[in-house]
């Protein structure tokens, strides 16, 4: 098993009800499929989602790692 | 300098963090907060950011703009939290030895922080809010 440490911003934070979260996951959970648990896409009215393993952009599906923080991000508005 | 804060941005103490002798332009970009937005009248603005990711951002910014426009610094402040109509909500100071690679330099990193930077905005109205996007997902 493996501990994540989510963070939910902006209105994946307020769809989650909170901001972070420490999960247990099975070994050899991916990124997208933790995503997928999270923010199940068939609900449909999801925003278009990035996240970012470990305060970096994560693009590809890749397995996670324990003690691995995994932030899910929706649409950018800074500036 | 490259820092998120819950308070006023001190536009001065940026200037003074990038100024140099052998620097002749100085360009201070300020977004602020706009009181209308598509017809409606905006209360406020709330800011919400992924503070140390967004911090290691600029910082990348920075390497970025000293790789294309050497002998160019640059700092960096946006705010989260409230931020009321009328402020500033965001500045990006640059300083080159010419206005050239300085405006250049300065269009980059605000143009980039908006696009790459994890913060959000939510746009407060008297019925209501809602969060802002600057950009379709890339």
């Amino acid at each position: 098993m493996l501990t994540i440490h989510t963070r939910y911003f902006a209105s994946l934070r307020e769809y989650r009800g909170c901001s972070e979260e420490s999960l247990t996951v099975e070994s050899g959970t991916t990124t997208f499929q933790l995503q997928e648990q999270l923010f199940p896409s068939e609900l449909g009215h999801m925003p278009p989602i990035r996240f970012a393993i470990n305060q970096e952009y994560g693009i590809e599906d890749s397995l996670l790692k324990d003690g691995d923080e995994m932030a899910f991000f929706p649409p950018l508005g800074g500036g | 300098m490259f820092l998120m804060t819950q308070d006023q941005i001190d536009v001065r103490t940026l200037i003074s963090n990038v100024q140099s002798d052998s620097y002749g332009a100085l360009v201070v970009f300020t977004g602020m907060a706009r009181n209308h937005h598509d017809g409606r009248r905006v209360l406020q603005l709330e800011y919400e950011a992924y503070d140390e990711m967004a911090v290691a951002i600029m910082r990348s910014i920075a390497s970025e703009i000293q790789m294309k426009w050497p002998d160019t610094s640059i700092a960096i402040a946006h705010r989260s939290g409230v931020v009321p109509i009328g402020e500033v909500a965001v500045t990006v100071v640059t300083g080159a030895p010419h206005r050239d690679a300085c405006y250049e330099a300065n269009r980059y990193a605000i143009d980039q922080l908006k696009l790459r930077a994890p913060i959000w905005k939510k746009e407060v109205y008297s019925d209501g809010s809602c969060w802002k996007t600057n950009n379709p997902t890339p």
